[in-house]
């Protein structure tokens, strides 16, 4: 065990699988000089620049190609610098990647991990923010993975570059120097099983990425008013039914917070599956908490309005328990 | 337009050439007739009059390489070797298709032989080649890449993209423009700023070589010298092909934007016309071309009765190769 950054935990991850199988290899841009956050730096010196290509800005090419790389057999890591930028490389990710397999009748497989920086960290607007983790949990074919912790970070990329199928991984911006313990000989983690962060009794949290480290906070501040169980759901396709349903069940209280817009964010699926399968369990509507339905702003006070805070989580656990 | 005798004709290849051909367009025939007939469903995309590009360039492929489609697809998939029956039964939605029937007209892939897929989004299939190509030379594999599309794929942001990158990756990678003179029911050149799409590509760095597209013979001179270059290590290599297409963008159009004369004018020029009088002249017999072409619809027509006697697939196929993690669960509906 020793303490790593987020980011240098995604590193370790991501050297530590190009050791393991020289068919994984990472394209982006600006790789060869360790990526635009640092995620890559020292990788290019190691594995060469075959195998961490520095690409043109050409978001489509960069994932059309790794579509095409991942048919032939090898694993490529895309790097998609920011999430919003993906939003150029949609028909290749949605249309292609996610349906190749599908559409062949299962004649070849696309093992490709699209790395996508995430969230809102201080004032980088509306093209620099975004949370769109729900529009590929909708994707039939994906597997969307949203780390909140090193450690998570490092088990849950090594599984992404291991799994055959192509996963939308989501880390987020303001988590980068998040440091934690991490165990660089831990084994991948299972994809679709839930973290419980904090056991609880009174109502079940159900987060994710950035947003955890606020509702663990918020829990701490409620403390002798509120026992709260929290879960980190880590991936969103697929998401643990079973552990936020059993939670939800045991404590008959479910609040789901996400940074990402409220309105059809994956928030919207976890309550509806709550209120299909818990109806008569529950002491409580099942409460959401996201941003409001607005571009995110650049100005402080004004991009405060799209976070998810404290204060209004606490307010929700309350009245949860009213 | 037959062309002159050449001194180096090489009957045995050009009736081979005219072999395959006229399976396209027997297969392509067929298919329009049990669309016609309700048989075959939804859209497909026919390649009647662009025979020649797909033999010619396909001539000079080995089974190990590989090509890339588009959504007017079925002539490259034969002509790289894929079975018409299966092809045929795609079309017809059976689990004996290529695809197992969930793919259809513009799905059709065949990975035993290399062909990795035609594609329904204009200019998605350049990208997919590309990369392909890239894994290959990643993997040290001495594989070449076709990638087929149309002049209606230079104006999307694919076209600029891929062949910028396989230029600046040195990839094995042939680009074949079929230029038919049609974006889907519009007249490409009027859409299309520039010098079109040799122009696009010389500005890339990759000269393209002009041929013929109706001429078989030329099409496989063309392609040949093309994928020596490559086999040889030069990068990228791009084949601008001019043709004609001789029905409209989908089987159901009737393509009313253009002249009956206009059309009738182009089957004086059609590729198989041209391969049989070439052949003819060469001296090979009007009994032995027609016993090609009859053969040919003969194996298509048995395709499409075989195709008509599969089975639907089960429906439980309809759950199956969507993703290992988080596998849909038929008994969860």
């Amino acid at each position: 065990m020793s303490a790593l950054s987020y980011l240098d935990a995604g590193r370790l991850a991501l050297q530590q699988e190009m050791r393991r199988d020289p068919l994984v290899w990472a394209l982006g841009e600006d790789l060869g000089r360790g990526g635009v956050f640092g995620q890559y730096r020292g990788l290019v010196e190691e594995f060469g620049p075959e195998r961490i290509l520095d690409t043109p800005i050409s978001e489509a090419a960069i994932m059309g190609t790794a579509v095409g790389a991942a048919l032939v057999g090898t694993r490529p890591v895309v790097e998609m610098r920011f999430s919003d930028f993906a939003l150029c490389a949609v028909d290749e990710l949605v249309n292609q990647a996610a349906k190749a397999r599908y559409m062949f009748g299962g004649q070849g497989r696309v093992p490709l991990v699209v790395r996508q920086p995430s969230g809102m960290w201080r004032s980088s607007a509306a093209q620099h923010s975004q949370s769109l983790e729900a529009w590929y949990a909708h994707i039939p074919g994906l597997v969307v993975v949203t780390p909140a912790t090193p450690a998570d970070n490092f088990g849950l990329l090594k599984a992404a570059i291991r799994c055959d199928d192509p996963v939308v991984y989501m880390e987020h911006k303001d988590l980068w120097g998040v440091t934690g313990e991490v165990d660089d000989s831990a084994p991948p983690l299972p994809l679709g099983k839930a973290r419980l962060a904090r056991r609880g009794e009174d109502a079940t949290i159900v987060t994710w990425s950035g947003m955890l480290r606020v509702v663990e906070a918020t829990a701490d501040l409620l403390k002798g008013d509120a026992s709260v169980e929290i879960i980190d759901l880590r991936t969103l396709y697929p998401w643990d039914r079973d552990a936020v349903l059993s939670s939800a069940k045991r404590t008959g209280r479910l609040l789901i917070v996400h940074e990402a817009v409220e309105t059809g964010g994956f928030g919207a699926e976890i309550a509806a599956s709550a209120g299909e399968a818990l109806f008569g369990d529950l002491k409580a509507p099942v409460r959401r908490l996201g941003a409001p339905r607005i571009p995110i702003p650049y100005a402080p006070p004004l991009e405060d309005i799209c976070r998810v805070n404290p204060a209004q989580i606490a307010d929700a656990v309350r009245g949860l328990l009213r | 337009m037959a062309g002159p005798v050449r001194a180096n004709f090489d009957a045995e290849r050009m009736l081979g050439h005219y072999r395959l051909m006229n399976r396209i367009r027997a297969f392509e025939e067929t298919a329009e007739a049990a669309l016609k007939a309700g048989e075959v469903k939804g859209a497909i995309h026919l390649s009647i009059g662009q025979e020649a590009i797909a033999t010619g360039v396909c001539a000079n492929l080995q089974r190990d390489d590989l090509i890339a489609s588009n959504h007017r697809g079925h002539g490259h998939t034969i002509a790289k070797g894929a079975s018409p029956a299966a092809m045929m039964a795609e079309l017809f939605g059976r689990a004996t298709g290529t695809c197992q029937g969930k793919g259809g007209s513009m799905h059709i892939a065949d990975f035993a032989i290399g062909m990795l897929g035609a594609n329904g989004v204009v200019g998605a299939g350049i990208l997919i080649a590309v990369g392909a190509a890239q894994g290959v030379k990643l993997r040290r594999e001495p594989r070449v890449v076709a990638c087929f599309f149309g002049d209606g794929a230079i104006n999307r942001g694919p076209f600029l993209e891929g062949l910028n990158w396989a230029k600046i990756y040195t990839l094995p990678v042939l680009f074949v423009c079929e230029d038919n003179g049609f974006a889907a029911t519009t007249r490409t050149a009027s859409l299309t700023a520039g010098g079109g799409p040799d122009a696009r590509a010389a500005s890339l760095g990759i000269p393209a070589t002009i041929v013929d597209g109706n001429d078989v013979a030329a099409v496989d001179d063309a392609a040949r010298e093309l994928v020596a270059r490559i086999r040889a290590g030069s990068g990228p290599q791009f084949l601008l092909a001019r043709t004609y297409r001789l029905k409209g963008h989908t089987a159901a159009d009737v393509a009313a934007y253009r002249s009956a004369e206009e059309v009738a004018a182009k089957q004086q020029d059609e590729p198989l016309r041209r391969c049989a009088e070439a052949l003819a002249l060469n001296g090979v017999g009007a009994d032995r071309l027609a016993g090609v072409v009859a053969a040919a619809r003969d194996e298509m027509a048995a395709a499409a009765d075989a195709a008509r006697a599969a089975p639907w697939p089960d429906r439980a196929l309809a759950w199956a190769d969507v993703q290992d993690v988080g596998a849909p669960v038929e008994a969860a509906r």
